[in-house]
């Protein structure tokens, strides 16, 4: 029999403290689909998903209801459509179009992987592909975007950069009447890592196999839960603390990961142990960091918190799975987390203390409300300064920042469920434009010369 | 294969005859009980062997879930599977 505490731990933090699967992502190779007429590959790469992902909903569904453990996303992840671009010519957003019919005839929560990998430099396709980002966004509703315009190895490629500032803002422009959504659903990456199972920026890599189920686990509140209890524990014993609580919830992952794998019949690739907040009470991350001690996230002290809270939940995570991949860490996306939004609106939190904590979170800037009218250049050099810190530190980070169109700092922006809402973040605008039209490529680091 | 089988909420008299009947309606056979109130409040973990089990362990699940709400108590169904990895190494 088990012990009766254990079951009752599980069963309070399912029901108490929003412990879920975030995420079961189907990634799919649509490499073999590739044709030199567009509407062939549309149609092959709708028949594909269709395909491949038809029992993905159902199956995790029954799952959920086994094991008792919510599933919050049923998602599919696809090989960067630039890749198809760059043999079939045409208006990729075409792909957009047959992604989108395919996301709705499974019943996925989001499909990602309208991406291009861009790190060195343009090849065939990707420059249609990233052009046609805004249009895509704003004509479908289940499709994610992404873009990698930087590696530790490769160095950022600076015209990529720019091009990120204009495509940005010209998706929230698009979709202006309807929360500037479109930039919600894109991501400018350095170090994308190719077996991501969150959006907006998973896609599935060239070295991954034809297809797979990737997890992604959630569980700030159980962290937080847990936390409640470390009265008088030194910041060693909270980090201990914080390895346990992350091990029982990569366990979970790791089971569903495996159970969703051998029912499907499709290879298991990883668990990504990340801490993913929502705008939910008692399901944030701020207030982890809130609970370790600091009076307000984003206070001074905020920044080793976080480290610590990053290196316990992967030091936790990494035993309790075979496979660890993707983002795994403590995501800090503002809108998304409670604590964040609050600490936002206080002004508490202000994006250069984001910018200091994407050093040593798993991820980068990520769902922060900017002013509608910050110029292009400036988001260009926000994502450069993002890029920079994951290529020169070894590590993913991204930049997922809306323009509120027709907003000023302090109003609001409410995306609604798990995107959450918060308000306008002030901007530093004295111009980066020159160095932006500088072009070219930001050489790699020293460091990156291991071979 | 086993199911555990959780029933919380405000003791009142015929809680552990009413889940095991239902049990033993789909098929479940219950190989252990542990029971406790204090204060008022009833906690209950059975076990159940869910090899004879006559319908799918999701419906079975619902059913449950169902019953624990008609006699106000919360009752979840849950596969054993899931506490073996959370709490087993």
């Amino acid at each position: 029999m088990f012990n009766q505490s254990d079951i009752l731990e599980t069963i309070k933090m399912i029901s108490e403290e929003h412990l879920d699967i975030r995420t079961v992502t189907m990634g799919i190779s649509l490499l073999d689909c590739s044709d030199s007429n567009i509407d062939v590959s549309c149609e092959k790469v709708y028949n594909k998903i269709t395909s491949c992902a038809k029992n993905l909903v159902s199956t995790c569904e029954d799952i959920e209801r086994e094991y008792g453990i919510p599933i919050i996303n049923k998602r599919i992840a696809v090989t960067p459509i630039a890749m198809l671009v760059a043999s079939s010519k045409g208006d990729p957003v075409k792909y957009a179009k047959a992604l989108e019919r395919a996301a709705e005839a499974v019943g996925v929560n989001f499909i990602g992987g309208y991406s291009a990998l861009v790190q060195k430099g343009f090849s065939a396709g990707d420059r249609e592909l990233i052009e046609s980002i805004p249009r895509a966004l704003a004509e479908t509703s289940h499709l994610c975007a992404s873009v990698n315009i930087g590696s530790s190895k490769a160095g950022i490629n600076l015209d990529a950069v720019a091009m990120m500032g204009r495509v940005v803002r010209e998706a929230a422009e698009l979709t202006a009447d309807n929360s500037c959504f479109g930039a919600a659903k894109l991501v400018v990456l350095c170090n994308a890592p190719e077996d991501n199972p969150f959006m907006a920026g998973a896609f599935h890599g060239v070295g991954e196999p034809d297809v797979v189920i990737n997890v992604g686990v959630s569980g700030p509140g159980v962290v937080k839960a847990a936390l409640e209890k470390s009265e008088g524990m030194n910041i060693t014993e909270v980090a201990d603390l914080i390895k346990r609580t992350s091990f029982k919830i990569t366990r979970m992952g790791q089971l569903v990961g495996t159970e969703a794998s051998r029912r499907l019949g499709v290879p298991f690739g990883i668990v990504d142990l990340s801490l993913a907040p929502t705008p939910a009470v008692g399901d944030s991350v701020a207030r982890i960091l809130e609970e370790i001690g600091l009076e307000e996230c984003g206070a001074c002290g905020t920044t080793a918190a976080l480290a610590m809270l990053n290196d316990a939940v992967k030091k936790g995570g990494v035993m309790a799975s075979s496979k660890i991949g993707g983002l795994s860490g403590a995501f800090i996306p503002v809108t998304e987390d409670e604590g964040m939004i609050r600490a936002a609106e206080s002004g508490c939190l202000i994006i250069e203390k984001l910018e200091a904590m994407t050093a040593v979170c798993s991820v980068g800037l990520d769902m922060i409300n900017i002013p509608g009218d910050t110029p292009a250049e400036v988001i260009a050099a926000i994502i450069a300064d993002e890029a920079a810190i994951g290529m020169v530190n070894n590590k993913t980070t991204a930049v997922r920042v809306i323009p509120a169109i027709g907003k000023k700092v302090g109003e609001t922006l409410d995306y609604g469920g798990l995107f959450g809402f918060g308000p306008v973040m002030k901007v530093n605008t004295a111009s980066p434009a020159k160095f932006i039209s500088r072009g070219g490529q930001i050489p790699s680091p020293m460091h990156s010369i291991k071979n | 294969m086993k199911a555990v089988i959780s029933v919380i909420g405000k003791d009142h008299v015929g809680i552990l005859a009413g889940v095991s009947s239902k049990c033993a309606e789909y098929g479940v056979n219950i190989i252990d009980v542990s029971q406790t109130v204090i204060g008022g409040m009833f906690t209950m973990i059975m076990l159940g062997d869910i090899e004879g089990l006559t319908v799918k362990f999701g419906d079975f699940a619902e059913k449950m879930q169902t019953y624990g709400d008609e006699i106000g108590m919360v009752v979840r169904v849950m596969h054993e599977d899931i506490f073996n990895s959370m709490h087993r190494i």
